[in-house]
Formats: structure tokens, C-alpha cells, sequence
């Protein structure tokens, strides 16, 4: 069902009209993408519970059978596990039986999960072990005798791990590879290149603003330079980084790629850039930064449909878990993590690093607040009013600069056919 | 009658002050002031408990070192976007024991957060576990280490805890 199925306007009390897109198309987004909650429980329907591969975990999280998380697909509880065997389970956390939320530790480690109310017990694949009082007491009441087991089970949802990551759906999408693409793989690859990964630890944040902001800010290399003035201030980052953006080929997909460069800035950059001015730092520590990647680039940020971001800015890794709250809000979840090869050194660094991210961060601060403030434009519109999303021209190509919103353009061309927009 | 002020007293007297200090430098926006209420060898670490129980060492926000705590000072200042707001501690349940050379404090916190247009919010709750020393100027941080109960942060962490 799209949002072209709602009855038309008039045809009765209080239904939303139907959603019609500005003509214009990607170049446009129309405010009530942001705040409408007919939207908002449209996205549910046909991303979230799509044929999407959404991020749930890291597989470090959960090393030992048994070892369970609970986390959301979009606003949707699930219970992540490993079972005896080391494979990997994902299971809509909701009883068969009258709906009650069975796993309700956020972390745990057991053999079989067990709803609080009744106790009917489920195997980590879902399967329902245990019905108490099915056949009755003494005679009297149990379940009717065509009850089966086997038809009450937990949903459980389609799973792909990738090099440690842990992926899954409530719907039938194309295998995790074709569906990442060979460009956004080779960049997944880079970070996720099979050695084991060690989780560092996690920072969470309920950020007042519509998911898709937070998408939008990740694919937007424009602003980096503009609204990040510790970046520009400290060196860490100018617009005459050589820099990239690319797209999957059905453009849910993106990468920037930038490269830090030192020297001198060109006077005509320079100009433009209202914070350019290179400070000292009195812990010089922050800024101590390895090369441990192949190639130049020192900030790679990776945007996956529907809610993940892949970061890696200096030696600071991390996945970003997008959970929507309603159209006003969504929780961010952040994993930082290493390798378990890294030495002691890497590991301090890793932590000194996370300083310029998550929801103190140096960088990553300043884009809480600024979609804060879109949320707020975006409640302010009379209704009729999109944002003009022009900057490098108005394709959704990728570009070998970083001048441009050629990803959001990719995000929304995808996203209204997703929708029926 | 005379009162006699003993020295247990006189320590737990002089270490509120320095909390009273702590609160006022990061309610009354005086923030230069905050790094100065740690001895140069210190640190400073704002913790999920989460992390704690998990025995995982990410900090949601960490300063090795006093010099550390004045970039953190700069950053605010001059480099973050973020609309105004206020905070107001409170601090309770004050316990100190001696340790070594050094006094270990715990006590609870909360953070009320005020932005423009809202009410107040409670934006952190949590627990201190400090340690503070003597020096020429008084009682000092050694450490300090704010670790909050709720997973979710509303929005940005600003200031210090």
C-alpha cells in the first residue's frame, strides 16, 4: 500500500489527502516528508518492513552462543542472537500468542526465549518449544486440539552477516552482496575486511529530527567545511580536499571519500570558508593520527538503505544505527569498535578519537543541533513548501568533488519509488 | 558552648566547596573556570553505564589530561554550533572515604537542561566517582568520572556532566 491509496481530500473526516510529490522530482523535498505521521507509518510499512537489508548488529556484540541484543528494525523490536550451533537468528520480539514483548533484558545470553506473561517458550529460531497448560489441568480447558506449535511461532526474519556484520529483513531482498553493489562494497570491504572485530563501546542519543535528516547529512559533503568549524579550524578538513562522491546504482546507496590535504589554501577556497584558520590544539594527542588503510583517503562516511552509516575519520571507526521515533525523532546508535589486533596504542588512540564524534563529538555535535534546527523549519512551513536540494546541478550522479547534493537527489529518487511518490 | 570543628569536618567542608565550585562553573557559564578545578595530571571521563556494566572503555566524552580539558573549553567556545542552553546540577548524597594519598568521592547528579522555548528536562541523572587531592590552592580533581544511568543522551552533550 503507498500513500496514493489514501482517499482523496473531502472523502472524509480527517484523512490525510492523498501525497503528491513536487514535480520537479529529487531536486525537491517536500516538508511534509519530514513531519507527516501518515508518512511517517508509510515508511514503516514499505521500507522497514520491505525488502530492505537493515543493520542490526555487530557480530563481536553477540560472540557466544546464546548470546543475545535487543534493537529495532526502523521502530520495530527484534531479539538478535546466536545459538548453540554460532548461528545467527533475528526474531520479531512479540509473542505469538496475545503480542506482549518477550525478551526484555537490552543484552543477555540464553537458550531459549521466554515470554513473561504465560511462559510459552521459543527457540532462538523462533520455533515454540512450550505452550504451558496446552492439554489443560485435570481435564478442563487447554488449547483447542488443531493448536500446532509449529504455526505459533516468532516471526523470524531473514539474516546476511558480512565480515562481522549482521544484517536482516522482514521481507525477501536480493542476497546482501547484490544488494550493497560492487561500489559500496569495495568501501565496506575496506573497514570490514574480515579480521575480528572489537567492540569499544556504544553512545546513544535521541536527536529531535526526522530520520531522513540524518541520512541526508551523511550524504552532504557541502557542509562539511561550513558548519564544522573544529574540522576546518584544526586541519582536519578543507574544500580542497580531494574528495568523491559515489552512488549504488539504484542511488539508496552513497560514499564520500575525502583525502586530507596540508599546504596552502587556494585564496579563491579560502574565502569562502568563514572559519579557515589553523589553531593549536594544548593536547596535541587528538590530532595523533595513523595511516592504517590502503590509499589516501582519511575520511570515508558510508550510507546503507535504510539505516546504517559507516564511519571511519581518522583512526575512529564506528557504525551509526538509525532507529525512527515517530516522524520528530529518532535514536542514534552509536558502536565504536577496533580489531582485535590492534595493539594497546591503537585501541587509546581509537577512544581519544571518539571524541569528535557521537553526541559530544568535536564534528558530529554541530549535526544534532543543525537537524534540531530543520526539524523546527520544517514544523514551520505552511504546508506547501519543499527544500531546494540544487547544489552541483540537479542529476544524481557521482562526483569527484564534494560541492554537491548529488546523494540526497540518489536518496530521494529512490525513496519515492520505495514509496509510490 | 564552643564549637569545635574537627578535622573530618574541615576536610568534608573544604571538598563541598570544591563541588560548589564544579556546579557554578558549568551552570554560570564559566567555563574557564572547570579545567582550573583539576590538577594538571588528571582526567576527566562522562561514561554510559552501559559501558560500565559491559566492561567496555568507550567514554561518551574524555580529557586525559588538564590541557585536554581546555580544548574541550576552546571547542565550546569557539568552534561548536549548538542552540543556547542552560543546565543547573544538583549534587547529593556526598561520600568521601580516604584513599592513599588521595580522598575517593561519590555522589549522585542530576542535570536539568533548559533550551529556548521549553520547559526544563531532566537531562542526565547519574553517579560521580572521583578522586580529589590536596594542593596549595586547596582541594583539587585528580579524576572524575560521571557516569549516567539513561542510554539515551536528548540530543547533545554539550557541556561537562
Amino acid at each position: 500500500m503507498t500513500l496514493l491509496d489514501q482517499p482523496a481530500a473531502g472523502a472524509s473526516m480527517g484523512v490525510a489527502p492523498p501525497r503528491v510529490w513536487p514535480a520537479e522530482g529529487s531536486t525537491r523535498v517536500p516538508y511534509w516528508a519530514y513531519t507527516a505521521e501518515d508518512v511517517y507509518q508509510a515508511e514503516r510499512t514499505n521500507i522497514f518492513e520491505g525488502d530492505s537489508w537493515a543493520y542490526v548488529g555487530l557480530g563481536a556484540e553477540i560472540p557466544n552462543a546464546g548470546d543475545y541484543k535487543s534493537t529495532f528494525i526502523g521502530d520495530i523490536p527484534v531479539i538478535v542472537s546466536r545459538d548453540r550451533a554460532g548461528e545467527v537468528h533475528v526474531l520479531r520480539n512479540k509473542c505469538a500468542h496475545r503480542g506482549v514483548q518477550v525478551a526484555r533484558l537490552p543484552y543477555g545470553n540464553a537458550t531459549k526465549f521466554e515470554c513473561p506473561y504465560h511462559q510459552w517458550t521459543y527457540r532462538p529460531d523462533g520455533r515454540l518449544l512450550g505452550v504451558p497448560f496446552k492439554n489443560g489441568v485435570l481435564g478442563h480447558g487447554g488449547m483447542p486440539d488443531d493448536f500446532e506449535n509449529a504455526d505459533h511461532g516468532l516471526e523470524a526474519l531473514q539474516v546476511a552477516e558480512r565480515h562481522g556484520v549482521i544484517f536482516a529483513s522482514f521481507g525477501h531482498p536480493e542476497p546482501l552482496d547484490d544488494y550493497l553493489g560492487t561500489a559500496m562494497l569495495t568501501w565496506f570491504d575496506r573497514v570490514f575486511d574480515g579480521r575480528p572485530l572489537r567492540v569499544l563501546g556504544t553512545m546513544k542519543q535521541r536527536i529531535p529530527a526526522n530520520w531522513k535528516l540524518m541520512f541526508e547529512n551523511i550524504k552532504d559533503p557541502y557542509h562539511a567545511s561550513l558548519l564544522h568549524v573544529f574540522l576546518v579550524s584544526f586541519g582536519l578538513f578543507r574544500a580542497d580536499n580531494p574528495s568523491s562522491v559515489a552512488m549504488d546504482p539504484t542511488g539508496r546507496h552513497s560514499v564520500l571519500v575525502s583525502a586530507r590535504r596540508t599546504g596552502p589554501v587556494d585564496a579563491s577556497v579560502a574565502g569562502e570558508m568563514a572559519s579557515l584558520r589553523v589553531l593549536e590544539l594544548e593536547d596535541k594527542r587528538l590530532l595523533d593520527i595513523v595511516k592504517e588503510f590502503e590509499g589516501p583517503a582519511t575520511v570515508v562516511m558510508q550510507t546503507l538503505w535504510p539505516n546504517l552509516i559507516v564511519q571511519q575519520q581518522v583512526n575512529t571507526l564506528a557504525t551509526r544505527h538509525i532507529v525512527p521515533r515517530g516522524p520528530d525523532a529518532f535514536d542514534l546508535l552509536w558502536t565504536f569498535f577496533g580489531y582485535e589486533s590492534d595493539d594497546e596504542a591503537m585501541t587509546e588512540r581509537r577512544l581519544r578519537h571518539a571524541n569528535f564524534m557521537g553526541p559530544a563529538g568535536f564534528v558530529s555535535l554541530d549535526d544534532s543541533e543543525v537537524m534540531y534546527l530543520a526539524q523546527n523549519g520544517a514544523h514551520a512551513d505552511d504546508g506547501t513548501g519543499s527544500a531546494m536540494v540544487e547544489m552541483g546541478g540537479r542529476d544524481a550522479e557521482d562526483t569527484d568533488h564534494m560541492v554537491t547534493e548529488a546523494a540526497l537527489r540518489a536518496f530521494y529518487n529512490h525513496y519515492r519509488k520505495v514509496m509510490g511518490l | 558552648m564552643t564549637l569545635v570543628v574537627t578535622e573530618e569536618v574541615a576536610v568534608r567542608a573544604a571538598i563541598e566547596e570544591l563541588y560548589l565550585d564544579y556546579v557554578d562553573a558549568l551552570d554560570e557559564d564559566d567555563l574557564e573556570a572547570w579545567p582550573q578545578l583539576f590538577v594538571e595530571d588528571s582526567s576527566y571521563r562522562v561514561v554510559s553505564r552501559e559501558n560500565v556494566e559491559r566492561g567496555w572503555p568507550l567514554a561518551t566524552m574524555s580529557c586525559d589530561s588538564r590541557a585536554s580539558m581546555c580544548d574541550r573549553v576552546y571547542a565550546i567556545r569557539n568552534t561548536a554550533m549548538y542552540v543556547p542552553r542552560r543546565l543547573r546540577h544538583i549534587v547529593s548524597a556526598l561520600r568521601i572515604r580516604s584513599s592513599g594519598d588521595a580522598f575517593a568521592v561519590t555522589a549522585n547528579f542530576a542535570v536539568f537542561e533548559t533550551l529556548p522555548n521549553h520547559e526544563p528536562r531532566v537531562f542526565s541523572v547519574g553517579r560521580y566517582h572521583d578522586t580529589v587531592v590536596d594542593t596549595a590552592d586547596g582541594p583539587r580533581f585528580r579524576s572524575k568520572l560521571c557516569v549516567y544511568d539513561s542510554d539515551l543522551i536528548p540530543n547533545s552533550l554539550l557541556l561537562p556532566l
